[in-house]
């Protein structure tokens, strides 16, 4: 039946996130907050963050910009990005961020850029994964 | 969380919730939590944690706002949750403000787990630290610090004798005083009724260890009369035993004040040694302008006394009130004090008016005024009713202005027992005057209550400016505006405001003078003779103020009067240090300012119409010399601060630098 095979397909989808090591525990509980009154919460939360990291993103490039470099204002924002990333259990993204943050504290530069290139692939990677998961789950329901 | 709305329920942990029911299973449901995060995401994930374990949630995404909830709300929360990380507030000086202010726990979160952040949330008294992301179980678990800081503050407190008349204050509290009718309040009720009963303030201190008293609420009053005996004893020798009798304040126990001096010298150490002199109070506890939190820090040093003790001390204050009373009336005709001191327990908590009325009511025919023991016979009982009326005009009034200085004003009326009371009340300026007084007049309504007191005996209107003038800013500029005749008690209020340590003295002193003499408004310095001479009633009028203050907080008026009332108790403890000496100068700035407000109608105008101008404007224009309550304002920096904090705080209202306190809103809502 087309309704189980898509809950397959999300089940599978899903796990593939856990084991690929993009969520963590966290997703899980995020899912547990999930009940009839709000049957989309872990979806709305993601909008939410997805919404609002945006901004932590922006002003760290703002700040990577600026001469000289700010190594304590950029682990700063790393902090509160990254923890909202891990609010959410993003797995993979906190380690990026985590990363991030080791280079500023070294107050290494390169090290700082590169790590912050692969922090926004992997935010993009991540948003685009979620929103397919949430489409096929809504679709299977 | 109604904690102590009964007595049985104090047994059981989980009557303190707020359960739809209070049934014991249900608990920990229905604890109220006010989370605080700065994170869109991680603030919606933990309300809907909090709410799936069935607690009350508030959320808010920054710490200012925070505050205000909480001290718009005192009692309104079980636990606080912030997170450390925030762009307006540090979370850790949120922690201090909340520990100390409203001494609630405090959950602190962060994605750091490092050592040195953790350690930094335990030494500022963090109750728990969680590391985010925060997961279900943890959350769970939370009730524990609610419970365990309710039994460690049972534990400080003796378990009072009266249960029964606790009980039966509690039941006359309104409902919607339940807020404030935390347990501490019934604490302080019943210590203050103790003591009316029996007018023993040794006594009082005595049942005031043997009460029991749900929670010390440091109100903002009590915080200040405590950073006052603290100041006085230099911090180095400030042990809680002697800071303990220098308060004076029934009902309080040697235990609540180490406690409260512990916390209070941690404060002090983050303040980085700023100075913890009387005359650095405000600034002691602002030390350290909080750039982000602006008015607030300024406000934390004298406002956190006041907030403290506005919000949280009702039992205490009042007591403190009452104590005041007896042992004013006891020395001299003292019917003011104990007055004011009833309103001002009136005022100060709702729930306590109510009870005191009831309670008023059983004493008034055992006893003038069940509260009003120092009240000297020598009032007439038509006096007394016009006293008792114009509390409640004044409670009428107040309504309009104040929610609490209604309550004052029943309270008063109610202390005023004497029918005749209450007519003097109705006379010395309606609700204004009473209301001032009870409501806001923490410090100054001692003060204004003697004056007002005095005044119905025969000078109603003298009386009333006076009155009001220290209870409250704002609304003594009402009353001043309403009695045109009341010109010179209408600078009192200004400079009582200003100077409110010096009005209540001469205040006092016109009270007793008036009660005497039955004259018109004539100030004179015997009130503050004996005001001088009885430095342990000044401490209690302190603690009315306080008591005034923190009613006002409670009420959500408090920021003004908060610092007014502390500004009132610093400058009556200075006052009292200076001696008379300094009553000249105060009450010269008060006739200049009198001269200002003549025209309370003007006065009411200006003050409502610029609330924001009226401080600067009264200062300006009519406290020409007030450079005594200048200097006094100086010296307490932080309670302007304070103020004008506790305005911003009040209702998003500018924040009026006020000497006076005027609470600009107040004034708005006075009825020109």
């Amino acid at each position: 039946m087309e309704g189980h095979q898509l809950q397959h397909q999300a089940a599978c989808m899903r796990k593939a996130l856990f084991d690929q090591g993009y969520l963590d525990d966290q997703f899980l509980q995020l899912e547990d907050l999930e009940d009839e009154a709000n049957p989309n919460f872990v979806e709305e939360v993601v909008k939410l963050y997805y919404s609002d990291s945006a901004r932590f993103i922006r002003n760290i490039e703002l700040t990577l910009d600026k001469n000289p470099f700010d190594f304590e204002k950029l682990d700063d924002i790393m902090h509160q990005f990254k923890g909202s990333s891990s609010s959410i259990g993003a797995k993979k993204l906190k380690t990026e961020c985590t990363q991030f943050q080791e280079y500023c504290k070294i107050g290494n530069f390169e090290g700082c850029m590169r790590t912050f290139q692969e922090v926004k692939q992997e935010h993009a990677v991540l948003k685009k994964k979620l929103e397919s998961y949430f489409q096929l789950a809504r679709q299977a329901r | 969380m109604d904690l102590g709305v009964k007595p049985v329920s104090f047994t059981s942990s989980s009557a303190s919730w707020k359960s739809a029911d209070g049934v014991p299973d249900q608990f920990p449901a229905g604890l109220r939590v006010l989370v605080v995060d700065d994170d869109p995401t991680c603030l919606r994930i933990l309300e809907k944690m909090l709410k799936n374990c069935l607690y009350e949630v508030t959320t808010c995404n920054r710490a200012e706002v925070a505050l205000k909830f909480l001290r718009d709300n005192k009692n309104g929360y079980d636990i606080v949750i912030s997170d450390v990380h925030m762009p307006d507030m540090d979370g850790f000086k949120l922690l201090e403000h909340v520990g100390l202010e409203m001494d609630l726990p405090v959950i602190m979160m962060s994605a750091d787990d490092s050592k040195n952040v953790v350690m930094k949330g335990v030494t500022h008294g963090a109750c728990d630290y969680l590391i985010k992301p925060v997961r279900m179980e943890a959350l769970k678990n939370i009730w524990q610090h609610v419970v365990r800081k309710k039994k460690h503050e049972w534990k400080e407190k003796d378990f009072e004798q009266s249960g029964s008349v606790d009980e039966v204050e509690r039941q006359h509290k309104p409902p919607e005083d339940v807020d404030y009718s935390s347990s501490a309040n019934e604490g302080n009720w019943k210590n203050s009724k103790k003591r009316k009963d029996e007018e023993d303030e040794a006594e009082e201190r005595d049942d005031s260890s043997t009460l029991k008293k749900p929670r010390v609420v440091w109100s903002v009053e009590l915080h200040q009369q405590f950073v006052t005996a603290v100041n006085q004893l230099g911090i180095d020798k400030a042990v809680p035993k002697k800071i303990l009798e220098l308060m004076n304040v029934p009902g309080l126990t040697r235990e609540n004040v180490a406690s409260h001096l512990q916390k209070y010298r941690l404060y002090l150490r983050r303040l980085s040694g700023v100075s913890q002199h009387q005359n650095g109070l405000g600034s002691s506890f602002m030390g350290p302008p909080d750039a982000p939190f602006g008015p607030m820090s300024s406000l934390s040093g004298v406002d956190l006394q006041a907030l403290a003790a506005s919000g949280q001390l009702p039992p205490q204050s009042l007591a403190t009130i009452q104590a005041a009373a007896l042992g004013r009336a006891a020395t001299k005709s003292a019917i003011p004090v104990p007055l004011i001191d009833q309103r001002n327990i009136f005022s100060f908590e709702n729930p306590k008016l109510r009870f005191l009325d009831g309670q008023q009511q059983q004493n008034n025919n055992s006893k003038q005024v069940s509260l009003l023991h120092g009240i000297p016979t020598n009032m007439d009982s038509k006096q007394l009713a016009t006293l008792h009326q114009s509390a409640q005009s004044f409670g009428s009034m107040n309504m309009h202005v104040h929610s609490q200085a209604s309550q004052s004003n029943s309270l008063l009326t109610q202390m005023v027992q004497p029918p005749s009371r209450a007519q003097i009340l109705n006379e010395i300026n309606g609700s204004h005057a009473l209301n001032l007084p009870s409501s806001a007049g923490q410090p100054v309504l001692s003060q204004a209550v003697p004056n007002a007191v005095l005044g119905q005996n025969g000078i109603e209107n003298v009386r009333r400016p006076a009155f009001t003038s220290v209870s409250q800013p704002s609304t003594v500029v009402d009353f001043s505006r309403s009695q045109s005749t009341e010109f010179p008690e209408n600078s009192f209020s200004l400079v009582s405001n200003s100077g409110i340590s010096n009005l209540t003295s001469k205040l006092q002193d016109e009270v007793n003078s008036e009660m005497k003499a039955s004259r018109g408004f004539v100030p004179n310095y015997d009130v503050f003779n004996d005001i001088n001479q009885n430095r342990t009633q000044d401490w209690r009028l302190q603690d009315v103020r306080s008591t005034f203050e923190a009613q006002q907080h409670s009420n959500g008026r408090g920021s003004l009067d908060v610092s007014s009332s502390v500004l009132i108790q610093q400058q009556f403890s200075s006052n009292q240090k200076s001696g008379q000496n300094r009553i000249p100068p105060v009450r010269k700035a008060a006739f200049s300012v009198a001269d200002g407000l003549g025209n309370t109608s003007n006065i009411g105008q200006q003050l409502s119409s610029s609330l924001v101008d009226n401080p600067s404007r009264i200062k300006a224009e009519r406290l020409p010399d007030m450079g005594f309550q200048n200097g006094l304002f100086s010296e307490h920096f932080g309670q302007e601060d304070l103020m004008t904090a506790i305005l911003k705080q009040q209702g998003g209202m500018e924040p009026i630098e006020n000497e006076f306190g005027f609470d600009g809103y107040h004034l708005d809502n006075l009825p020109v």
